[in-house]
């Protein structure tokens, strides 16, 4: 019979070690780096933990393999998936089937009784009743002769059947004695067991063994949370800044200001008999760099603004020399905003709202803008700073003062453009973005946290990312 | 120690005022049996240095620290040559031929042993805690790549000195970068996280055995209720354990609203924070029992 979940998977070769390098490839398959040095301490781990304790041993095996928290997520579901999987191949193998015992029970319960069962089981947590309901549950459920077959489907079938939702019950129709809430987490974790128990037994049934697929997109991401792009925003920054923090300072100024570090010098003289023929000096520790960040919040890039917002955000959680403008027709300076405010949405709210930043029009403004950036801080740009500038260069037909722009870039040290249109539509209608780009060391589009990795790397002297 | 079972070590480290939880123990088992480094992460202030000064009171080892810092090389991480010592060497000497000053002024008696080199060439067996290595640039860490795998720095004057005795290595890191592969493969890693409720409890009653049960729990829901919020800094297991004594020495009877503001700098210390934390938490409880009459 063909099983609706397609041929039958290699078991692969008998033993625990097969079994772990399985797992392994596996683990490799979803992107965790496990080299032959992490398999080798894995191996020497398992020695030392008694293989009865399933909590020590999938301990030791984290422990070795997994080596970051993302890394220890994938780790923890694949190490479920794949020793079930093992377990059920063996016993496809040896031909052992449980058929005698599934059956009993399901015959002489009736729904309510299991149902009252099934609840008390999750209120109290306990794991090996639930799964022993579990069992019960769809045995009963497939005398009724309604299973289709997918087990998604089956799990959701029986849920309903046994009249189990989270949250507070609805109260019982005879007028008994209200129904205590169910908490999700618990449901969830019987409807695991229905999942679980629902695969060994079609693994039964067929004697296959369905092929196993890649993690969905879903399983792999993080819990989820209303902030989550911004997560990945403050990720991407973080990288950012120490790429920045370390890069092209070691050129500039090198011969002035040295001072002789006395220490160095002395034990340098012992190679000429204690007299000090050379003059060792101090490294010079590269200053921290100062970034400026401009960002436009007009209208034509309103989607983008609240994305290049949380870039700001992140940007000001990492450096502590930054300083940030917004700008529309005007530029105004925000870096108090930034620094006194936690909360996005609050930020969000108190820029748009005393950032006065628009002024008749509502248009941006970019020749207007450089020639206020360049008055109100023309004398603290220097060759260690760096400038970014978060805009689509869309001028609605103003004086773009291009000349005003390379006197920006001539100052500081590093001028970067992150364009939020996709580069095709640079130089269409009112963008003359072309005219600032040969200013500038780079312009990036960048509308997704994938691209600020991308201009990340290209900064640090990397590779583009494929994007 | 002597790091029989999973099971001992965590009652030696119990002994010693540190619960860990199962994960924790476990690796410090497996560092012993293994004699591997291990390297731990997590979020600031869940312990990550205490494990490893309970490691060296449970195991009765010397703790040899190093904190890492922004800019730290090997002059003050591993060895220096005491340069005023082989000057007076050098001067002392007066008729001494070169070759025999060149072979006494590299010596160990010149050698100022910095934290690292000092844990391998201990005759003792030492717990080593290097503290922060993610504050310090990816060249130093290139350079622990030869003490982490085969516990020897090598000094060109005077050849390999290999580890006598294995330490147990403790790295902490508070995630602010991401490590290099090559030393995470050196390493047994640990994720440490913030304990649940009934565990934060046992170590708050642990620290402040004088605190009622219920006034401890109420706290502890309190903390974990801040921590959900989105804070700069959101209080540690040691701020905890400083606001249940501060609580008990206040004489409070249950955390009121007047309670936790009078209280409330000792876990949150950000401005920023404390608005927050009062917007959303003080409103949550309630108004003291006024007395009656």
């Amino acid at each position: 019979m063909p099983s609706p979940y397609g041929p039958r998977a290699e078991t692969g070769p008998p033993g625990l070690a097969a079994k772990l390098l399985g797992f392994c490839e596996e683990l490799r398959g979803e992107g965790v780096a496990v080299g032959t040095s992490e398999i080798l301490d894995a191996f020497a781990a398992l020695e030392q933990v008694p293989w009865t304790s399933r909590d020590d041993f999938r301990e030791a095996l984290a422990t070795t393999i997994a080596k970051s928290q993302e890394d220890r997520r994938l780790f923890e579901l694949l190490f479920e998936r794949w020793f079930f999987r093992a377990a059920e191949a063996e016993a496809i193998e040896r031909g052992i089937e449980e058929t005698e015992r599934r059956h009993e029970g399901g015959e002489r319960l009736d729904l309510d009784e299991l149902r009252e069962q099934v609840r008390q089981a999750i209120l109290e947590g306990d794991d090996g009743e639930m799964r022993d309901l579990a069992r019960l549950a769809i045995s009963a459920f497939g005398r009724q002769g309604e299973g289709s077959g997918v087990v998604g489907v089956d799990v959701q079938r029986i849920r309903r059947t046994l009249g189990l939702s989270a949250g507070t019950q609805a109260p019982a129709e005879d007028g008994a004695a209200e129904l205590p809430p169910i908490d999700r987490e618990q449901l969830n974790a019987f409807e695991r067991h229905l999942r679980r128990e629902l695969e060994r037994d079609l693994i039964e049934r067929t004697s296959t063994l369905p092929p196993s697929r890649p993690l969905a997109e879903l399983d792999r991401a993080l819990p989820t949370s209303p902030t989550q792009d911004l997560a990945a925003v403050h990720r991407a920054v973080s990288q950012m800044k120490r790429r920045l923090a370390t890069l092209g300072q070691e050129q500039r100024g090198r011969r002035k200001g040295r001072t002789v570090d006395v220490r160095r010098t002395m034990r340098a003289s012992l190679e000429t008999g204690g007299v000090p023929m050379h003059l060792r000096y101090r490294p010079k520790r590269p200053r921290r760099p100062e970034i400026y960040v401009l960002c436009d919040v007009s209208t034509s890039v309103t989607s983008a603004s609240v994305f290049f917002l949380s870039v700001l955000h992140a940007l000001h959680d990492s450096f502590r020399k930054l300083r940030s403008f917004v700008f529309i027709e005007r530029i105004s300076e925000v870096t108090d905003v930034f620094e006194h405010e936690r909360d996005f949405r609050v930020i969000a709210q108190r820029i748009s709202s005393e950032g006065g930043v628009a002024d008749v029009s509502g248009y941006t403004d970019y020749g207007r803008v450089w020639l206020e950036f360049l008055g109100q801080i023309s004398d603290e740009l220097d060759p260690r700073s760096t400038v970014i500038v978060l805009g689509d260069a869309r001028t609605n037909g103003r004086e773009p003062h291009a000349d005003v722009f390379a006197q920006v870039s001539e100052r500081a040290g590093r001028l970067f453009w992150l364009n939020p249109e996709p580069r095709l539509y640079w130089n269409y209608g009112d963008s003359v973005m072309a005219a600032y780009e040969r200013y500038c060391d780079g312009a990036f589009e960048c509308w997704t946290t994938r691209h600020l990795e991308n201009f990340v790397n290209v900064v640090a002297g990397g590779v583009p990312a494929e994007t | 120690m002597a790091a029989g079972s999973v099971t001992e070590v965590k009652e030696a480290l119990a002994k010693v005022g540190y619960l860990a939880d199962e994960p924790a123990a476990l690796v410090s088992f497996l560092a012993q049996r293994l004699e591997k480094p291990v390297l731990v992460e997590g979020p600031a202030g869940v312990g990550k240095t205490e494990l490893a000064k309970a490691l060296s009171r449970a195991t009765g080892r010397e703790l040899i620290r190093l904190q890492c810092y922004e800019g730290l090389d090997e002059a003050k991480a591993l060895y220096e040559w005491n340069y005023r010592k082989q000057l007076l060497r050098i001067q002392a000497g007066g008729e001494d031929g070169w070759e025999d000053v060149h072979g006494d002024i590299f010596d160990k008696e010149f050698l100022l042993e910095r934290p690292l080199l000092q844990a391998i060439a201990s005759p003792e067996p030492v717990v080593l805690l290097i503290d922060e290595i993610d504050k310090t640039d990816q060249e130093f860490e290139a350079m622990l790549l030869e003490l982490l795998s085969d516990f020897q720095i090598t000094i060109p004057e005077l050849g390999q000195v290999s580890a006598t005795t294995m330490p147990i290595v403790v790295l902490t890191s508070n995630n602010s970068r991401e490590l290099t592969e090559a030393l995470k493969r050196r390493c047994l890693y640990l994720w440490l996280d913030y304990p649940d409720l009934e565990r934060e409890m046992e170590i708050v009653r642990l620290r402040a055995p004088e605190l009622p049960e219920a006034l401890a729990r109420r706290m502890v829901e309190v903390v974990r209720m801040i921590r959900a919020l989105d804070l700069k800094k959101p209080p540690s297991i040691a701020e905890s354990i400083d606001w249940a004594r501060t609580l008990l020495l206040m004489g409070a009877e249950d955390i009121d609203k007047q309670t936790f503001e009078q209280s409330m700098s000792i876990i949150v210390k950000h401005r920023t924070d404390i608005e927050l934390v009062a917007e959303r938490v003080g409103v949550k409880l309630a108004e003291p029992v006024r007395p009656q009459g």
